[in-house]
């Protein structure tokens, strides 16, 4: 079997005395997509901040390609690949499009020929049709697309997305999963924080429903449809 | 009449004060920018300059302005990796205090060093010859003031390219603007500050020289005023983005200039009630800073 891109190991975070996520394992292979769901302060979204370092974490281990990336700094973790597509997009509006794809290439790793943005643009031609103008000038869709176009000029191997639909008009949130679908047939790893459960559901290879901090069920494509067990999968405490 | 004593002289002496609060207001915001931390230890950056410039006056006048910049930029490295990297993170109520700290820690150590003497204050004679008055079309300008703003142009033109058209300076602007986003993409934190600190270093040490020239008699309490009224002059202008802070340091020194051109001289006293007076009706008018307009309100996006 091959070895995991990233695999959370028992993984522990605490606000204070509060656990926000408890002994929470779980793995990604090349190449596919994870959802991580449930409902609101369930600990997803500090899931991927722990992953970043930008929480830290108490207990269990991080690793990429088998080797920890615990303990270090947020710089560092995107330096060695991961990328996150944070909540609320954080693009930043006043700088332009381009200048917002450049800051992606921070945590890039290799300096091959080709002009990294091309990735970006490929996706999202968008991009480079408004790439001199304002970021703070462009849809919710597209500073979406932005934040995703950013993450990838990076060349992750990991993505991590925390719920990227969020705020976005209905047409707006097929074109982000169908982009998801694009990024997954590259090879990258995705790990997909989500609201939107049926949704995620029938995208990712799996997906994980996460209830006061703790992973409680794995669903399948297969479970999409099935609405009462997703439901019952959020209700059960 | 106030609009008599407005002379030419007066107005390009204003000018030059302005380009040079403008520097120091540069170097305050570009700090505030990356760290949220208000040096008010600033203007001893300046001082130890006018001090490095008084001893070395026996130098040759390049070596003395190399030791000068040398000095100022290692002593504010020093303050980055001594005392703001352990407290950031801190409320920057406890880092302006501090700051405060440091300030009087250089004071004193510079009383130290300067009365081994056993007479306060040292002469920065080198520049003085730009004190000197040159005659532009007719009218008579010194020319530091001549100096002073072709230096401040020169200086905020080039950090503006740098700024926009350089990998680290985009990485600065985005740290200033979002810190926290700019490091989960990968910005590494500890070089954009160091950047941002050798940067105001830079402009510490460039405004010593300017400052010694006007006033050759260095005291440890050297620039400790022009500090405090940049301060009030970036606040005024709207600290969270370095060109409103830019415009504050200049408007308060040009400010300064002219009231004290144009109030007779038995009544200079009155200079910091006058600029202090308008600091509070600006702000009182204008909370956010005075050159806050064209903000675009954070609009969320669907």
């Amino acid at each position: 079997m091959p070895e995991p891109v990233l695999e959370l190991d028992g993984l522990e975070v605490r606000y204070g005395s509060v656990a926000a996520v408890r002994g929470l394992s779980l793995s990604l292979d090349r190449g596919e997509i994870v959802g991580l769901i449930g409902p609101n302060g369930a600990g997803k979204s500090t899931t991927l901040h722990a992953i970043m370092g930008a929480v830290p974490s108490h207990a269990g281990e991080i690793r990429l390609h088998g080797r920890s990336i615990r303990r270090r700094s947020p710089e560092a973790i995107a330096q060695t690949g991961v990328a996150l597509v944070p909540e609320g997009r954080r693009i930043f509006a006043e700088f332009s499009v381009e200048e917002n794809l450049r800051l992606g290439l921070a945590a890039r790793r290799t300096r091959n020929g080709a002009d990294p943005l091309e990735q970006a643009f490929d996706l999202f031609p968008m991009l480079k049709e408004f790439r001199r103008r304002s970021a703070g000038a462009l849809s919710g869709g597209q500073q979406q697309q932005l934040a995703i176009g950013r993450a990838l000029v990076a060349d992750p191997q990991v993505l991590l997305l925390d719920e990227p639909s969020l705020g976005l008009a209905p047409l707006a949130v097929e074109s982000v999963f169908q982009a998801l679908e694009g990024i997954r047939e590259r090879g990258v790893s995705i790990l997909l924080v989500e609201q939107r459960a049926i949704h995620t559901v029938a995208l990712a290879n799996r997906t994980h429903v996460l209830v006061g901090g703790e992973l409680r069920l794995e669903l399948t494509p297969a479970d999409a449809h099935d609405t009462d067990k997703i439901v019952a999968a959020y209700l059960a405490s | 009449m106030i609009v008599a004593a407005l002379d030419f002289q007066t107005l390009s002496d204003a000018v030059g004060l302005g380009a040079i609060y403008a520097l120091m207001a540069v170097g305050i915001g570009l700090v505030f920018g990356v760290l949220r931390l208000v040096n008010f230890a600033y203007g001893q950056l300046v001082m130890a300059g006018a001090y490095t410039l008084a001893f070395t006056a026996s130098w040759p006048l390049w070596a003395s302005i190399a030791a000068c910049f040398a000095v100022v930029v290692a002593l504010s490295l020093a303050m980055e990796t001594a005392v703001f990297r352990p407290l950031r993170g801190q409320s920057p109520a406890v880092m302006l205090v501090t700051t405060f700290a440091i300030a009087f820690l250089l004071q004193a150590i510079a009383l130290i060093i300067d009365l081994r003497d056993d007479t306060l204050g040292e002469v920065a004679p080198s520049l003085t010859s730009l004190s000197q008055p040159v005659t532009v079309g007719g009218v008579e300008i010194r020319k530091i003031t001549l100096v002073s703003i072709a230096a401040a142009a020169g200086a905020l033109l080039l950090l503006a390219l740098l700024l926009t058209r350089t990998t680290i300076g985009l990485h600065t602007r985005a740290a200033a603007s979002d810190f926290r986003t700019a490091r989960l993409l990968g910005v590494r934190a500890n070089r954009v500050i160091a950047f941002s600190v050798f940067l105001s270093g830079l402009l510490a040490a460039g405004v010593a020289v300017m400052l010694t020239v006007q006033l050759p008699f260095v005291t440890p309490d050297f620039a400790l005023r022009d500090t405090i009224v940049v301060l009030v002059g970036v606040v005024v202008g709207g600290i969270d983005r370095l060109w409103t802070a830019t415009l504050g340091g200049f408007t308060i020194g040009f400010v300064s200039g002219v009231l004290n051109g144009a109030l007779p001289t038995d009544k200079t006293v009155y200079l910091p009630s006058a600029v202090f007076a308008l600091v509070i009706l600006v702000l009182l008018l204008r909370p956010a800073g005075l050159f806050a307009w064209g903000r675009r309100a954070a609009v969320e996006r669907v």
